[in-house]
């Protein structure tokens, strides 16, 4: 008898050990794809903040610009940098005969021009001076920079020439190939080329439809949820409204754009493409999100407290207001904040409604064109240009810096705001 | 309070049935309650009595399934009517709940929503007036003065039950009802609101629910025993706990059940 009770006492003990192996190996497999999976993105994703620049030494000559003797601002504005720029690549090898001198200057963007116009524009007094000047190196460089680029393959597989790369070398050599934070991969919008795309367009494109899916999802569903929780009376049709509010919130996101494509751009003639039209799909999805997460946080509102504030003699409405809801607010915004992260994470229904097509201006307002930051790596996901695998990660990376810091601010919402009865 | 040496009358319940969904909970319940007494409700869980007390500010209308029948008579109206106003109703009744249930808000907030809402003060200082007298007339004055504006939650759980009878008489209800208002309290603290419930009563009609048959005795001048749903007896406190007239409540004062 004795015995058996022991072996019993043994058994509860092995189990409850066995239990807590169980759950320490789930957290430790879910750490461990949470670690490479972030240093997969870091490492791919880290150079893409550094750009590399070739430092060349360029004439101002006015002859080549076109350019009279003491020229007005407008002139150097309208002036030609086609052909100085051209020569100062060219005169990076002066042996070099015509095809070697188209190679050179695919060295650096095709933005190059603009670099040494602003140059000017910035110090008119540099007109037939020489001046070293910064120019954004061609993706592919800038690859073979980083030590990206598989430098071994034969010539015929890379889509840079040896040509170009013993040149490079010899800049570097020189020191005349600078890294330093590349800032226009924030303040650029997209771009065919690698080297000049930013995030600029797609970050304001998220940033406006998150603020146009909380303007239009957050008191809807707060209403929503306070009439449904507080006022409506119990019976059928309300639980079938219950039922079809989690319904709701299961539905696949592409549905969304479907609706989206079919009755805002179909319908009502939105403008495609736009943050307007995107925060409006999002804010179907995030309502039964927000839905939800208020009333559970006004069904945690201990109803005593209902009791006493009627029991004084304040109405329903009263009740509600003053005391309920300013309760629940703590859960609900965390909630909305949480749905809101959802709807930022979103990108089949933005795709339905066209916010993937190629947007290379900053929009202003939710009605420009833009592209969204996960539509925005799809995008680059599928450019076949070796610039865009750590562009890729990288705006994987300001994603999740920005669903994080969201995270984050629910927590201290949370934290902070919810009070504690007793 | 008699006058004339007649008792005056100040809730009067007629044949008042309640239902939960189709379980009926109290059956055909008439009951007078005396202006400025304490009337304690006493008997076994589950016998009804908290529930006749909810009949009194009509809190039952808020479970939904829960049905009211009969009349009950506050100063001869009768409150189960449809022209009644369960707002100013519950301005006149006021309630103490079994657990202390403060806002948790600051002090000075939860003694003055009351006034508030129902417009009882001009001023400010109208209001500090009207706390203040609430606090003393709950006797927590003394204690919390300095720190009005800290929040309620941060008492002790008598200090907090003492609070909420602060913000019950805040709007100077006529009819206190408290629903075990000790139960969650330590003998101190119980010793300390039955003192205040003896004073409250110079002003107010006070209904105890109360598990404790020794307070019942202590602080009620009448007393009401309830079982199964059924008011068994009622009458004067002293008869009923030296002379009862039925049986069972004979069993139950001298704890034989319940």
């Amino acid at each position: 008898m004795n015995k058996n009770k022991e072996q019993l006492l043994n058994k509860r003990y092995k189990a409850e050990q066995r239990f807590r192996l169980y759950g320490q190996s789930a957290i430790f497999m879910a750490l461990l794809f949470l670690t490479i999976f972030i240093f997969k993105i870091f490492s791919t994703g880290y150079s893409a903040f550094q750009k590399t620049w070739l430092i060349v030494p360029v004439t101002f000559d006015p002859e080549l610009m076109m350019l009279e003797q003491n020229p007005s601002k407008e002139d150097i504005q309208d002036a030609d940098y086609y052909d100085i720029a051209l020569k100062s690549m060219a005169d990076l090898d002066l042996n070099a005969n015509e095809d070697q001198e188209n190679e050179l200057k695919r060295m650096v963007s095709y933005f190059f021009e603009k670099e040494i116009k602003n140059e000017l524009l910035n110090d008119p007094n540099l007109i037939g001076k020489t001046k070293e000047v910064y120019l954004t190196a061609s993706d592919d460089l800038d690859q073979v920079f980083k030590g990206n680029y598989p430098r071994d393959l034969p010539e015929d597989q890379r889509r840079v020439s040896d040509y170009q790369l013993k040149i490079f070398d010899q800049l570097v050599v020189n020191g005349m190939v600078e890294s330093k934070f590349n800032i226009s991969f924030f303040t650029n919008a997209d771009s065919r080329e690698a080297e000049l795309a930013g995030i600029a367009s797609s970050f304001m494109g998220s940033i406006f439809s998150i603020l146009v899916c909380l303007m239009i999802a957050f008191p809807v569903a707060v209403l929503a949820a306070i009439y449904l929780e507080e006022f409506a009376p119990k019976n059928r049709f309300t639980d079938f409204i219950e039922v079809n509010i989690n319904n709701l919130a299961a539905v696949p996101s592409i549905v969304f754009g479907l609706l989206g494509l079919g009755v805002l751009l179909a319908i009502f003639q939105l403008p495609r493409s736009t943050p307007l039209v995107g925060g409006i799909t999002l804010s179907l999805m995030t309502l039964p999100t927000i839905i939800i997460a208020a009333r559970a946080s006004l069904k945690a509102v201990p109803p005593s407290i209902r009791e006493a504030a009627l029991a004084m003699g304040a109405s329903r409405m009263q009740t509600t207001m003053h005391h309920t809801v300013p309760l629940s607010m703590p859960g609900t915004l965390s909630g909305t904040i949480i749905g809101l992260a959802q709807a930022l994470g979103e990108t089949a229904p933005l795709i339905l409604i066209g916010m993937v097509a190629f947007v290379n201006t900053i929009p202003g307002s939710p009605m420009d064109p833009a592209a969204s930051l996960p539509v925005q790596i799809y995008i680059w996901a599928e450019s076949a240009e070796r610039g865009f695998v750590e562009k890729v990660s990288a705006c994987i990376m300001v994603l999740l810096g920005f669903l994080i810091t969201m995270n984050l601010f629910a927590q201290i919402i949370r934290h902070k705001f919810e009070k504690k009865w007793s | 309070m008699k006058k004339n040496g007649v008792k005056m009358i100040k809730i009067k319940a007629k044949d008042v049935d309640v239902f939960y969904g189709k379980k009926q909970a109290l059956f055909n319940i008439s009951l007078d309650i005396e202006e400025n007494q304490v009337t304690a409700l006493i008997g076994p869980s589950g016998c009804g009595k908290s529930t006749f007390l909810r009949c009194l500010n009509r809190m039952n209308d808020v479970i939904d399934i829960c049905s009211v029948k009969g009349e009950i008579l506050i100063n001869d109206f009768n409150i189960n009517d449809k022209s009644c106003d369960v707002v100013r109703l519950r301005e006149k009744i006021g309630m103490v709940f079994q657990k202390p249930n403060p806002f948790p808000k600051t002090l000075y907030e939860n003694v003055s929503y009351g006034p508030t809402i129902h417009g009882m003060a001009q001023s400010k200082q109208e209001m500090d007036e009207i706390v203040e007298t609430s606090l003393k007339k709950a006797a927590l004055w003394e204690e919390v003065k300095d720190r009005l504006h800290e929040p309620g939650t941060g008492l002790s759980g008598g200090q907090q039950q003492r609070l909420c009878i602060a913000r019950a008489i805040s709007v100077r209800p006529e009819v206190i009802l408290m629903d075990e208002p000790c139960s969650a309290l330590d003998p101190i603290a119980t010793a300390q609101i039955e003192e205040l419930i003896d004073e409250l009563k110079k002003e107010h009609t006070i209904i105890i629910v109360t598990h404790s048959m020794a307070q019942a005795a202590r602080v009620s001048q009448n007393t009401g025993f309830f079982h199964l749903g059924q008011l068994i007896e009622h009458g004067s406190t002293d008869k009923i706990f030296k002379n009862p007239d039925n049986k069972k409540t004979q069993d139950y004062i001298t704890g034989r059940f319940g």
